[in-house]
């Protein structure tokens, strides 16, 4: 065992009460791959935060390089050769490739001045270390989403990295990119450095790796070798059932058109997107991040200006980029980032729900308050919110169910069309099932709702209909019925 | 036993904890009914002004152009009343409508620099500031203006069953106030968008046009705040009441409100308003100078600060 790089023993970490990592050991050696599965909210967060220093474990011993560490912070972490490389990649976007590169080194050399060359020599050398060519004066914010992480992988090269942590590596790479990352994986393992895949979908990445550990509620609740898993099974594991949901009920075919979008173009986010919505459809957009789905759900609602294009709704047209407008229109709009754009987050579970029908109580400019709470007390029940205290701020509730509140606040507005980005990003399995099980309801109101997702059994199980979208563009318009994940996945990635 | 646990509860202790010091330190001079009347002539127009205050603190803003808006206001209307005379009470009340009207444009400029230019409202409002307070100057080359008929002292130096009109005026405006926050729309909007403006936006609430009517009601709120004073000096004067910017902040902070927005409530600031003229006036009479004021009250703002984010900071671990 002298040659394990990191061993976790029966780390625990709890916040406020909750459990997020309990008892979990592993070990990760030299040159080792190492995939850290696991749904949102099952521990892979904080176990990061814990090997990068940044969190103290409660219980438990965490050893680099055989040393037990009692009291690791970020700077002892990084000089123990442990590198994060987040998901934002935390570049300095303004900054030339040569910069980002050889920051962390520069900084660790002590200088105060600038040295130009040095910079350069380092850029140069990571680069060629990991056999990639991106001009090293290149603005990083100029770069594609996978040149930037691979500047942020020379990054942590480039100060004697030992551990790279990669947080969701593939979401927003296209499948050439990923064969890419993979052959540096492989480069760097061969040279000694050891490699932690952290994410919900792991599957492609499975190759490189000599070993898994799923994360399910904190606890560790399978490790093996990675020629034991696959999709499904590692699916399996970080659920804790087969997650085969039966898709929606079908649509009737005599469902009247709702919603028609037409030629809808905003420079840089997608282009010439049209399609119509019919009632009680469930409609997918899915597309891998940076294909400009977020972009065009927001548009819908008039949170981004198009500067062309057509929205109508029963017929009548919706003023663009005004979301006053759009909901007004009978449009509502679920975003992807909840607890910074849906929620606010110190006021009342309440007051979350009813902040969307304040007009309609308070016409005669007096607010009917008892009428307004009780409206949004029913909502609380009709989506079986879990909240012991409705007067209690609204963040002391789950994913799971303030992502409920979040929609109870939209359906109590009667819409005519949902647009749900991300339905369910960080709610737990239980939750998952019943958000779907919403939509599933809301459809069957003759509602139109528009899923945007790239969880794609979510897609499958919830959509009549599901749009590709790729480079800002739709570029498949595919019944649900007839496509299966991997091929999904397929078509979104090529 | 809840309401001693909650912000203004703690307030309301610390009202009455100043207010017995005072009283033992000074028993005679501070709980005499003379000095009572003088501190409810003296706190209203400060008041008022931290009402004002208040209203743009709970959208996460402030409107540092308080006190132009009020001397510029004050400055119109003694124009108005000393340009034309004979007019009786009726020209004062045409006077204090012109004055209103003032602290209404002003705020309206506010709010469209803060809610359709996007300005940082701590900068709109400091240039704003300076710019009411330059045309008050322009307008009276910095001269006080005098000489009103006597009607106008009505609101400031007037009692009505005894208790001062000022104080009537500030009790009737903070009620008022209360209820718009907390009974209408408008209220609750103001306050969602001060606990979160990106949420706001996404949840549909008209944003703009609520920020705007904020900032006309801080406007016309300094405006009232400039007659009270214009009527109690019985003058109007481009830098009067320099040193109640600090105080009106200080109030509102002391009051609970939240700098960053979404949470203060108007009996909050309130309590804080005679806790401020119960220590003003206390210490005035134990001798500490005029001088040491500003320092005291900026002081305490830092503390208060610096308790409350650290009571903050301590609640989320």
């Amino acid at each position: 065992m002298t040659t394990d790089l990191v061993t976790f023993d029966h780390v625990t970490k709890t916040y406020s009460g909750i459990t997020a990592l309990d008892s979990v050991g592993f070990s990760i050696a030299a040159g080792e791959a190492v995939c850290l599965a696991g749904e949102n909210g099952s521990g892979k967060s904080t176990l990061i935060k814990i090997l990068a220093g940044v969190e103290q474990p409660d219980r438990g011993v965490i050893s680099i390089a055989g040393q037990p560490q009692d009291a690791l912070n970020p700077r002892l972490s990084a000089a123990a050769g442990i590198k994060v490389i987040f998901q934002d990649f935390s570049l300095f976007p303004n900054l030339s490739v040569a910069e980002n590169i050889a920051f962390s080194a520069e900084l660790g050399h002590g200088t105060r001045l600038v040295h130009r060359a040095r910079i350069a020599d380092t850029a140069r050398a990571t680069l060629a270390r990991i056999g990639v060519d991106i001009p090293l004066t290149a603005a990083v914010e100029t770069l594609s989403v996978a040149h930037k992480q691979l500047v942020a992988i020379c990054r942590a090269l480039a100060t004697e990295a030992r551990l790279i942590i990669m947080d969701e590596p593939t979401t927003a790479l296209t499948e050439r990119e990923v064969r890419v990352l993979l052959d540096i994986i492989r480069r760097l393992k061969a040279d000694g450095v050891a490699v932690l895949f952290v994410s919900h979908k792991l599957a492609e990445v499975l190759e490189v790796c000599e070993k898994v550990i799923v994360l399910r509620n904190g606890q560790k609740v399978a490790e093996g070798p990675a020629a034991d898993f696959d999709a499904a099974s590692l699916t399996r594991h970080m659920t804790g059932r087969d997650v085969a949901e039966a898709p929606p009920a079908p649509l009737r075919a005599d469902a009247p058109e709702l919603m028609r979008v037409e030629g809808l173009n905003k420079a840089g986010a997608f282009e010439d997107v049209s399609f119509t919505l019919h009632a009680g459809e469930v409609l997918g957009v899915s597309g891998l991040l940076g294909s400009g789905r977020t972009a065009l759900a927001k548009a819908l609602f008039g949170l981004v200006a198009p500067e062309r294009g057509r929205i109508t709704l029963d017929g009548r047209s919706v003023p663009l980029g005004d979301p006053l407008a759009a909901a007004g229109a009978g449009i509502g709009y679920v975003p992807e980032d909840r607890l910074t754009e849906g929620l606010f987050l110190t006021q009342s579970i309440l007051q979350n729900i009813s902040v969307g029908r304040l007009d309609a109580h308070g016409a005669s400019g007096i607010l009917d308050i008892g009428g307004l709470l009780a409206e949004a007390r029913d909502w609380l029940k009709r989506l079986s919110v879990k909240a012991p205290d409705p007067d209690a701020p609204v963040r002391s509730l789950s994913g799971g169910n303030q992502q409920r509140v979040v929609l109870a606040r939209w359906m109590a507005r009667s819409p005519r069309v949902l647009v749900l980005n991300g339905p369910s990003v960080g709610v737990d399995v239980g939750s998952k099932a019943e958000i779907h099980g919403i939509i599933a309801g809301l459809s069957a109101q003759g509602l139109g709702v528009i899923v945007i997702s790239d969880d794609l059994p979510e897609v499958l199980a919830t959509c009549h209909r599901i749009l590709v979208m790729k480079a800002g563009r739709l570029i498949e318009d595919i019944p649900s019925g007839q496509v299966s994940g991997t091929d999904l996945a397929h078509r979104l990635a090529s | 036993m809840k309401f001693l646990h909650s912000t203004e509860g703690r307030l309301a202790v610390i009202a009455a904890v100043v207010f017995l010091a005072m009283s033992a330190l000074a028993p005679d001079r501070f709980l005499s009914v003379q000095n009572m009347t003088s501190m409810a002539f003296q706190f209203p127009e400060f008041a008022i002004l931290a009402l004002a205050m208040t209203v743009t603190m709970l959208t996460g803003g402030i409107d540092l152009s308080v006190v132009g808006i009020a001397n510029l206001s004050a400055i119109i209307a003694a124009t108005i009343l000393t340009q034309v005379t004979g007019g009786g009470a009726g020209i004062v009340l045409i006077a204090f409508t012109a004055a209103i009207g003032v602290g209404v444009a002003a705020g309206l400029m506010n709010g469209i620099l803060v809610a359709n230019l996007g300005l940082p409202p701590i900068l709109a409002t400091l240039g704003s500031g300076l710019i009411f307070t330059g045309i008050a100057i322009a307008l009276t080359g910095g001269s006080a203006v005098m000489g009103f008929p006597d009607a106008t002292a009505w609101i400031g130096n007037s009692t009505v069953l005894g208790i001062p009109t000022p104080l009537i005026l500030f009790g009737l405006l903070a009620l008022g106030l209360s209820l718009l926050l907390t009974r209408t729309g408008f209220g609750v909007k103001l306050r969602m968008y001060g606990a979160n403006p990106l949420a706001a936006r996404f949840a549909a609430i008209n944003i703009d046009a609520t920020l705007i009517k904020v900032y006309v009601l801080s406007g016309a709120l300094a405006a009232i705040a400039g007659m009270v004073v214009m009527s109690r000096a019985n003058s109007a004067k481009a830098d009067y009441g320099s040193s109640y910017l600090l105080l009106a902040v200080l109030i509102a902070v002391l009051g609970g409100v939240n700098p960053y927005g979404g949470y203060g409530k108007v009996i909050g600031v309130v309590l804080a308003v005679l806790t401020m003229q119960f220590l003003s006036s206390g210490l005035n009479m134990v001798g500490v100078s005029n001088f040491a004021r500003e320092l005291i009250w900026g002081s305490l703002l830092i503390l208060v600060m610096i308790v409350n984010t650290w009571r903050a900071s301590g609640r989320r671990t």
